[in-house]
């Protein structure tokens, strides 16, 4: 088997007394789809959020292509190549869709001052670049959204928002991708049509990883290759979504004791 | 192209009646004309605005940045041509740029980056006192103190920015307070530093051109020595705007902007905070100590008084006044804050009531302020998909 993508070993979160990740240990390969479930609170976003750098783990590693990236600052680590997105939207409402995409696209930008303030002519042109390659991205998504990249993100609707989020995402070309609930505030529709959508994407982006937080089993169902469970920040099973939810103690954790 | 002359027809009529007025402000001293005057263009303004007159007029700037420019700079070439005898006018229109100068840092600051600075005149402040001492103790050329004089406050700001990372939100902004009035009192303190009693400036000399003498034009046409002044302040200005005009319309002003909107988000995609941070806290200031210290060598005396926490928030209420965030606005707001109070002798005493209440105002009515901050558009004049 190839050395793992991502490799994750007992990673711990604590704040105060409470233990928000315990011991968890997750291999992600290249390539590969992962589902993460879980009751509210058992700790998957407290994945993400110490995965992506905004939260410091008290114990265990995390390494990405063998680089141990456990600590680093939400600016390495995204420069190592993980790319997130937020369960309630963060993009930068009053500004445009265009502005919120060349955010994601940072590392790739030219940011000296020299080259920002007076050599403007090379400025326009990275500027042409960039606004083609936010068009080729946006067209998966939406055609229309495509076409509208002066508008601010505030006059978006809920699902338009969540396809630029993701656009910011992937923009920078990450190999790992972490979607925080997708669905969050979206009818089956609209979720069935972006996951549609992502998967389209992730077929022009041929090496991305994703690592998929979501309530809607039959999304988790329809798309993941292997889905992990989380209960009290503590991994409680892990495989294919059709053995995992035969689980009993998955059950449990799902639906209490009975 | 149609579209294009219309755009500059609309600059040049704008321009050319914003020049009018300021003219009339500044000439006229009859009381209740100016105040007849002030309620006039308070009409004129709400007329435009509710007709869409004004936000045509900025789309048309917009589209024609260069053309807009150059308007604003011949319109206050006219005005200054116009008023070349007049001491006091040319005074006021040399402190209108400054100030502008001043709170077009301020506006890189806050607009911009979200860093709040309170002590805007205290780094205005260290630019006049630098350009103070450094002018009587050495003999570095003018033109090189006034730049040392920005690069003194940038650097005394890159100090004070370092506890301010360490903290969010008010407490960053209790620091700047807290700096201001350490500067304060620093100088009163210091005798080196002329203690209460203040220092003296030398004129500004450049190149053997001592500005302090009267422009002759011609043989017995004399212009004010501030006309010097006036022109001086009317291009740093001018040069002051395109640069952070620039700044906005690049990665840079939009990393600024990512940083103010969602520090979190921002981390996320790889944007470094503090460096963002720091660069538009240092920028800021720079251009405030170059203003600081054309102001001192122009008023050729300053004392603390002049540098309180009180100013500090003149320069604040003219950056919301104008609208966060549009270089445009501020220019606006600096006349309209620093010309009213002088010319209506009246409300001269009530200034600082005269702002609180317009901060209010504006922060209630037209949270955008008077020129609301557009949308970045990069390179306007170029077709876009």
């Amino acid at each position: 088997m190839k050395p793992a993508l991502l490799e994750v070993e007992g990673l711990t979160v604590r704040f105060g007394g409470l233990t928000a990740l315990d011991g968890f240990d997750l291999q992600l390969q290249a390539n590969e789809l992962l589902g993460l479930i879980g009751p509210n609170g058992s700790g998957k976003t407290t994945f993400f959020n110490v995965l992506t750098g905004l939260y410091r783990a008290a114990a265990g590693t995390v390494k990405i292509n063998g680089l141990d990236i456990t600590g680093a600052t939400p600016q390495a680590i995204s420069r190592a190549g993980i790319a997130r997105t937020f369960q309630r939207s963060r993009l930068c409402l009053p500004l445009s869709i265009f502005d919120n995409l060349m955010i994601g696209n940072h590392r790739n930008l030219d940011h000296g001052l020299w080259t920002n303030l007076f050599r403007r002519g090379a400025l326009a042109r990275q500027l042409d670049e960039c606004l083609d390659k936010a068009q080729v991205l946006m067209t998966i998504f939406s055609k229309s959204l495509a076409h509208r990249m002066a508008e601010p993100v505030a006059t978006l609707s809920m699902i338009d928002r969540r396809r630029v989020e993701i656009c910011r995402a992937l923009i920078s070309e990450p190999e790992i991708l972490l979607l925080d609930e997708p669905s969050a505030g979206m009818t089956h529709d609209e979720t069935h049509e972006l996951m549609d959508d992502l998967m389209a994407a992730r077929a022009r982006l041929p090496a991305l990883s994703v690592i998929l937080i979501e309530h809607e089993m039959n999304v988790i169902e329809r798309i993941t290759q292997r889905c992990a469970v989380l209960n009290y920040g503590q991994k409680i099973r892990e495989g294919a979504y059709r053995d995992v939810v035969a689980d009993e103690n998955v059950r449990k954790a799902y639906l209490g004791e009975d | 192209m149609p579209d294009t002359l219309r755009a500059r027809l609309a600059i040049a009529v704008a321009v050319a009646l914003a020049t009018v007025v300021v003219l009339l402000f500044l000439e006229i001293e009859n009381q209740w004309q100016i105040a007849l005057l002030a309620i006039g263009v308070v009409g004129a303004l709400v007329v435009l605005e509710k007709t869409g007159l004004r936000l045509r007029t900025e789309q048309a700037a917009a589209r024609e940045p260069r053309f807009s420019q150059s308007a604003a700079v011949i319109g206050c070439l006219v005005l200054a041509a116009t008023l070349y005898e007049s001491h006091f006018a040319l005074l006021m229109l040399a402190t209108v740029a400054l100030y502008s100068i001043a709170c077009l840092g301020l506006t890189v600051q806050f607009g911009y980056a979200g860093v709040a600075n309170f002590a805007g005149a205290a780094f205005f402040g260290i630019g006049c006192y630098s350009a103070a001492l450094l002018a009587t103790h050495t003999a570095i050329p003018h033109l090189l103190i006034i730049a040392a004089a920005g690069v003194i406050a940038a650097l005394i700001g890159s100090v004070l920015i370092l506890p301010m990372l360490r903290t969010r939100g008010h407490y960053a902004a209790l620091i700047t307070i807290a700096f201001g009035i350490l500067f304060k009192t620093f100088i009163e303190v210091n005798d080196a530093l002329g203690g209460p009693q203040g220092l003296k400036v030398p004129g500004l000399t450049i190149l053997g051109w001592s500005f302090n003498e009267p422009l002759r034009i011609a043989d017995g046409l004399e212009a004010s020595f501030y006309l010097n002044y006036a022109l001086l302040a009317v291009l740093l200005a001018a040069c002051a705007f395109v640069l952070v005009k620039r700044l906005e319309t690049s990665w840079i002003g939009l990393n600024l902007d990512a940083v103010r909107l969602d520090e979190t988000a921002a981390a996320v995609c790889g944007i470094d905070i503090a460096r963002w941070k720091i660069l538009a806290f240092v920028l800021g200031n720079f251009l405030a100590g170059i203003a600081g210290a054309v102001y001192a060598m122009m008023s050729g005396y300053i004392a603390p008084n002049n540098f309180t926490f009180g100013d500090s928030l003149i320069l604040v209420s003219i950056v919301i006044l104008g609208g966060l965030g549009n270089p445009r606005g501020v220019i606006l707001a600096a006349l309209l804050l620093l010309v009213l109070p002088e010319k209506l002798q009246v409300i001269q005493e009530y200034r600082f009531l005269l702002y609180a209440l317009l901060v209010i105002l504006i922060l209630l009515f037209r949270p955008g302020g008077l020129l609301p901050r557009r949308l970045r558009d990069y390179f306007p004049k170029r077709a876009r998909a």
